[in-house]
């Protein structure tokens, strides 16, 4: 399938890029697609791409020796991952897997190298989305450092049922987590998970509705999850 | 349509664990791998999904808003 310079102009790596600039960096640009379930990258091997989510949803994961799974984070439309190793020339940093059917762009590490150097104003929007990544891992090493796994969830609640609870999204652009997942992206066990959401449902908080879990009172996750506004 | 658990047929072992948790008698196995047969009676209680020892069996969450939901009525 050809790459379209419309869903090139709304990557934020490719953001105030003239349509001359986008039709010369879309002739690096690969595409690639994938089932739900599908392995896309695996830690710590050699880095070959850097990946924009152009439909469906991602996620990016560490696995220990035990074979526990931590999440870093959930990668959606117009997103990217495998950015770092990339920019550095290592491995990739993590494993990432498609949650729903995924369609995704690609661009070598050399491919870069050679964007980069032809188009010197992209470099301002990568430091931009590098910037926010370090933001989102630091968020995550202070909920997994200070807060209580109730608290993370909460947090994690709130996070998924604004960002991507909206009717109006397509359903594959809507990720829908297992328990197991939630455990891997608080940073517990299932069972814990299980517990928690009880916990928050007795607390009237959300109401569990079959496959779905329903934010009812979204000040109290705010407060559970030390988050103001909204 | 009611959404059920998600079946990996390719990973299912067969063991059975989930038949024994499975309180609504939705599941059924078939030739050695696990089948929904009563969508209509599994309440989401995801308690197979916890048992099953090769990850053949998913119980994914939406994660909504109540206002979202009460959209979705109306359209």
């Amino acid at each position: 399938m050809a790459i379209e310079i419309d869903l090139l102009k709304s990557v934020p790596y490719f953001l105030g890029l003239s349509t001359a600039e986008l039709e010369a960096i879309k002739q690096h640009v690969f595409e690639q697609s994938a089932q739900r379930n599908d392995m896309i990258l695996l830690e710590e091997e050699a880095s070959q791409a850097v990946y924009f989510v152009v439909s469906g949803v991602v996620k990016v994961f560490k696995t220990s020796v035990e074979g526990k799974e931590q999440i870093l984070c959930i990668v959606k439309a117009g997103e990217s991952f495998n950015d770092i190793a990339v920019f550095d020339g290592g491995p990739n940093p993590a494993s990432v897997i498609a949650m729903t059917p995924v369609v995704l762009y690609g661009i070598t590490k050399t491919d870069m190298e050679t964007i980069l150097r032809k188009h010197p104003n992209l470099a301002t929007n990568v430091i931009k989305i590098l910037s926010k990544k370090v933001r989102h891992f630091v968020s995550l090493v202070e909920d997994l450092s200070f807060r209580h796994v109730t608290d993370r969830l909460a947090k994690l609640l709130l996070e998924y049922a604004t960002d991507h609870g909206r009717i109006s999204e397509g359903e594959g652009q809507r990720p829908r987590l297992t328990q197991q997942e939630m455990a891997a992206m608080v940073g517990t066990a299932r069972e814990v998970v299980g517990r928690s959401l009880k916990a928050l449902e007795e607390e009237g908080a959300i109401r569990m509705d079959r496959h779905r879990i329903v934010v009812v009172n979204k000040k109290l996750l705010q407060e559970m999850s030390g988050v103001t506004g909204g | 349509m009611l959404v059920k658990p998600l079946l990996h047929e390719a990973l299912c072992n067969g063991c059975g664990l989930c038949l024994t948790v499975c309180e609504c008698g939705a599941l059924v196995l078939v030739r050695n791998v696990i089948k929904i047969i009563e969508v209509e009676s599994c309440g989401y209680c995801t308690e197979c999904e916890l048992v099953c020892p090769t990850g053949a069996i998913e119980c994914p969450f939406e994660i909504v808003i109540e206002d979202s939901i009460e959209i979705t009525i109306e359209e």
